[in-house]
């Protein structure tokens, strides 16, 4: 059945293809969630009335997020040809495209973070001043913990943004099913390949979606 | 134990420079349930918050169990934190903690052994009433379990104070009672100072032993809560006193009675903190021949006793009644003959 409806597609292609995608996803999402949790952290606590309130040091993290958020991923990546090259010894495979997609991804999640912490009870934070607390234990005790469902939800749809990136990657050589359904698929006239990669690729978001729902849900205690 | 001198707090806003407290000085013993009462915006919630520097204030000095509050760096007044326990009108509770990793959070700031802390959290769970408990969230609890979370919480670490920022204002009568029971409970069970500020006198009433009245960051008037009550001097204090004994129209209700009961002789009897002579009314019936008709009052109960006025009507014999109200002048309850004049 399946070679009727998708006669030039390879099953072991597109396990590669697969794996390779998932492997710069989930790469890039554990690099965005720390870089964009420590942006988001820095934009959040130098903020007004925050713990470090520091307008220079808002203003350059506020820079810094909203410059790079700016520009479009594609010329992102042309951009740090040089610094990848640097950085990963190659312009091409799946490594090439992991230092583009964290920091393509990074400031976005950081304003999502920054957006979940705010959203954090004043009065919690305030509570936690009166009995004691350095500004570490706020951080990682009340901050953290009472944002966690938002951070969660916030690292998915980051996640997701970052499949599309990893497809647009493809263009780069960086591999995966983006790049297999553009070299393979649209370049050869098999456009089965290209559905068969699109239907892969929604599969990967579903589950990215459904386990990150899944885990926000299960942490929302309130 | 509290000594506070000239604290004073501006916030200095757009607009104009708001003294939200404004030279204030008060001395509060230690074992001692001082309740501070005042309208919103007096500046109650300002001033409390000064006692553990939540606010820094502009000038003045606070000391607290003979330390120099104002004069601690960030590091000492950590610790001094600690020793200060607090409690909210919204609770303040971590949602994402049970019951019992709430109470325990201090205890986990204050660094001690997970041992220490198990043990320490079930004998305040026990304390405030919640056993069976500890695994709990916060949202599965009503407002005034929340609020025993919030006292066990504040009194984790064995503090010589507790302040309490409107921690009834949220909730309904009865559970109101039933946290100010608990205050007292622990008040005297531990012998811990509480300052507690409310808009509420009933509070006040229930529970204080000397009450400060605040209006516009000033302490308009400070002393022992029957005192208070009796002798109201200010405008605002007089409105507080009438939200519990719920007076305002007694002027009117005077004349119609006047009107109404023309034999006999009316009179006012106000009781202040009596505990001996609340059978006033039967021990005249029993001694003097009059017929004793209650016609209106209030009266309730402080902690040092019960407070507030009756107007009755002693019908019989002038000589009699006037024998009678002799007696009643012997008592500690005083009289006032004709009330209307
Ligand atoms: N952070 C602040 N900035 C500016 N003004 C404030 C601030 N906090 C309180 N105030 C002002 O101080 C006054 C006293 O406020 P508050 O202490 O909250 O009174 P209360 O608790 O008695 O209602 C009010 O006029 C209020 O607007
Ligand atoms: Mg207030």
């Amino acid at each position: 059945m399946l070679e009727e409806l998708f006669p030039n597609v390879k099953v072991e292609d597109m396990i590669e293809a697969t794996n390779e995608t998932l492997y710069m996803t989930s790469v890039s999402v554990a690099g965005t969630f720390i870089l964009g949790l420590l942006l988001g952290l820095l934009l959040y606590l130098s903020g007004p009335g925050g713990l470090w309130d520091n307008k220079l040091l808002n203003w350059v993290t506020a820079s810094v997020v909203n410059v790079f958020r700016a520009i479009p991923f594609i010329i992102l990546i042309l951009l740090l040809f040089p610094f990848t090259d640097f950085l990963m010894g190659t312009i091409r495979g799946p490594g090439a495209a992991l230092p583009a997609l964290i920091i393509g991804g990074a400031p976005f999640y950081a304003r999502l973070v920054e957006i979940a912490l705010k959203e954090v009870d004043k009065g919690v934070i305030e509570a936690a001043k009166a009995m004691g607390s350095k500004y570490r234990t706020i951080i990682f005790k009340v901050l953290l913990p009472e944002s966690m469902p938002a951070l969660i939800s916030g690292i998915t749809v980051t996640a997701i943004a970052l499949i599309s990136y990893t497809a647009v990657a493809g263009v780069i050589g960086a591999g995966g099913l983006g790049d297999f359904a553009y070299f393979y698929g649209f370049q050869r006239r098999d456009f089965d390949v290209v559905a068969f990669c699109t239907i892969l690729i929604v599969i990967i978001v579903f589950i990215f979606q459904f386990i990150g729902d899944f885990v926000s849900r299960k942490l929302d205690k309130r | 134990m509290i000594s506070i001198k000239n604290l004073t707090k501006v916030f200095h806003t757009k607009d104009q420079d708001v003294r939200a407290v404004d030279e204030l000085n008060l001395s509060i013993g230690k074992g001692e349930i001082y309740g501070v009462i005042g309208y919103s915006g007096a500046g109650k919630s300002t001033f409390i918050r000064l006692l553990n520097r939540l606010e820094e204030p502009s000038s003045g000095e606070i000391e607290l169990n003979n330390q120099d509050l104002t004069g601690l760096k960030k590091n000492e007044l950590r610790l001094a934190r600690q020793e200060i326990g607090m409690i909210f009108q919204h609770f303040n509770l971590l949602w994402s903690r049970t019951v019992f990793d709430n109470i325990a959070f201090p205890l986990e700031i204050a660094g001690a052994s997970k041992k220490t802390r198990e043990e320490r959290v079930n004998e305040l769970i026990e304390l405030v009433g919640l056993s069976g408990r500890g695994n709990s969230y916060p949202s599965q609890l009503s407002g005034g379990q929340k609020q025993r979370v919030g006292i066990a919480r504040a009194l984790a670490n064995n503090p010589k104070v507790l302040l309490c920022d409107e921690a009834t204002s949220a909730l309904d009568p009865e559970t109101t009672d039933s946290i100010l029971d608990l205050l007292v409970d622990i008040n005297e069970k531990l012998g811990l100072t509480i300052v507690l500020i409310t808009h509420e006198m009933h509070v006040i009433r229930k529970i204080c032993h000397r009450v400060a009245v605040m209006e516009k960051g000033k302490v308009v008037e400070e002393g022992d809560v029957l005192d208070v009550f009796l002798h109201p001097k200010e405008k605002v204090t007089k409105r507080f006193v009438d939200q519990v004994m719920g007076d305002p129209d007694r002027e009117e209700s005077l004349h119609l009675i006047q009107e109404n009961y023309q034999s006999g002789e009316v009179i006012q009897l106000h009781f202040v903190g009596e505990n001996t002579n609340q059978a006033l009314i039967s021990d005249l019936s029993r001694k003097f021949n009059v017929d004793i008709n209650i016609l209106h009052g209030k009266i309730t109960q402080t902690q040092k006793g019960a407070y507030g006025t009756m107007l009755v009507q002693l019908v019989g014999d002038k000589l009699v009644v006037n024998q009678a109200i002799d007696y009643i002048r012997t008592t500690s309850v005083e009289v006032e003959v004709d009330p209307n004049a």
